[in-house]
């Protein structure tokens, strides 16, 4: 999984407004192969964690519940422009993604 | 027939006791990390057991929390929904798919000045009331908005 995410982070008074697209294909386990009939296996992210100049903000656990190539907003009030976000997922096959951005 | 499952039953009986105590060795492990997944409240089947299984006990109904979704939803793969929670000192916001197989959606753990706010977009069976449960200052409050999911068989 070294698809790109995409992450937009710009600020709102003293706010920072954060946007994450992940890639991901968030396979419920419940879908059958059209082709084969077989059910595709699950395959879904179970946690994300973001952080703010290394300091954590938000840590998830997700389900199959979340749409295919997810989308994530959030808000970290004391941000400022040039404050470095990570947001990184780890899925239930243990494939890991992780992407960086600075506050606009 | 029937008596050849009895006696696969009775006999499985002693492997069943060994089977429930690496069970439950299995399961400390998990309880212990708290920041791992939570395999327990994600698999259940019902709302009763996700909330039981994340140690919320009878969350007080909140008008401070915002749940912002569509009315109806011509495509329940795609649902988004906005959490706001007014509720000071929020820690952390757990969506929760009353009708889909497993309802617990998704779980999130805020700190260090993130607000009470997240946004996502999440897959629904069917119609079916979308429950929040926002964890704040050790006790639990909760909102609950209806979002129509259209079934189109013929993509109508």
């Amino acid at each position: 999984m070294a698809e790109p995410m995409r992450i937009r982070a710009t600020m709102a008074g003293d706010v920072a407004d954060i946007k994450v697209l992940m890639n991901h294909p968030m396979e419920t386990g419940q879908r059958k192969d059209a082709k084969t009939g077989q059910l595709v296996p699950a395959h879904f992210i179970q946690t994300v964690k973001a952080e703010l100049n290394g300091k954590p903000v938000l840590d998830a656990q997700w389900s199959v519940a979340i749409s295919r190539n997810p989308f994530l907003g959030f808000k970290v009030k004391g941000a400022k422009a040039g404050d470095k976000v990570t947001v990184s997922w780890t899925d239930n096959k243990g494939d890991k993604n992780s992407a960086e951005a600075t506050v606009a | 027939m029937n008596l050849a499952r009895r006696t696969f039953i009775k006999g499985a009986g002693a492997a069943g006791t060994v089977a429930v105590a690496v069970a439950a060795g299995l399961l400390k492990p998990t309880e212990v990390l708290a920041a791992e997944w939570n395999k327990a409240a994600f698999e259940a089947k019902g709302v009763p057991d996700a909330l039981k299984a994340m140690g919320v006990a009878s969350p007080a109904d909140s008008k401070d929390i915002l749940i912002k979704a569509p009315d109806i939803a011509e495509n329940g793969a795609v649902v988004p929904v906005e959490v706001t929670s007014k509720i000071a000192g929020t820690e952390s916001i757990a969506l929760l798919v009353e009708k889909n197989a497993t309802p617990l959606a998704a779980d999130f753990n805020l700190m260090n000045g993130a607000e009470g706010y997240v946004s996502t977009r999440i897959k629904m069976g069917q119609t079916s009331n979308v429950r929040v449960v926002v964890k704040a200052g050790g006790k639990h409050y909760a909102a609950v908005k209806e979002v129509k999911v259209t079934i189109g068989g013929c993509g109508g």
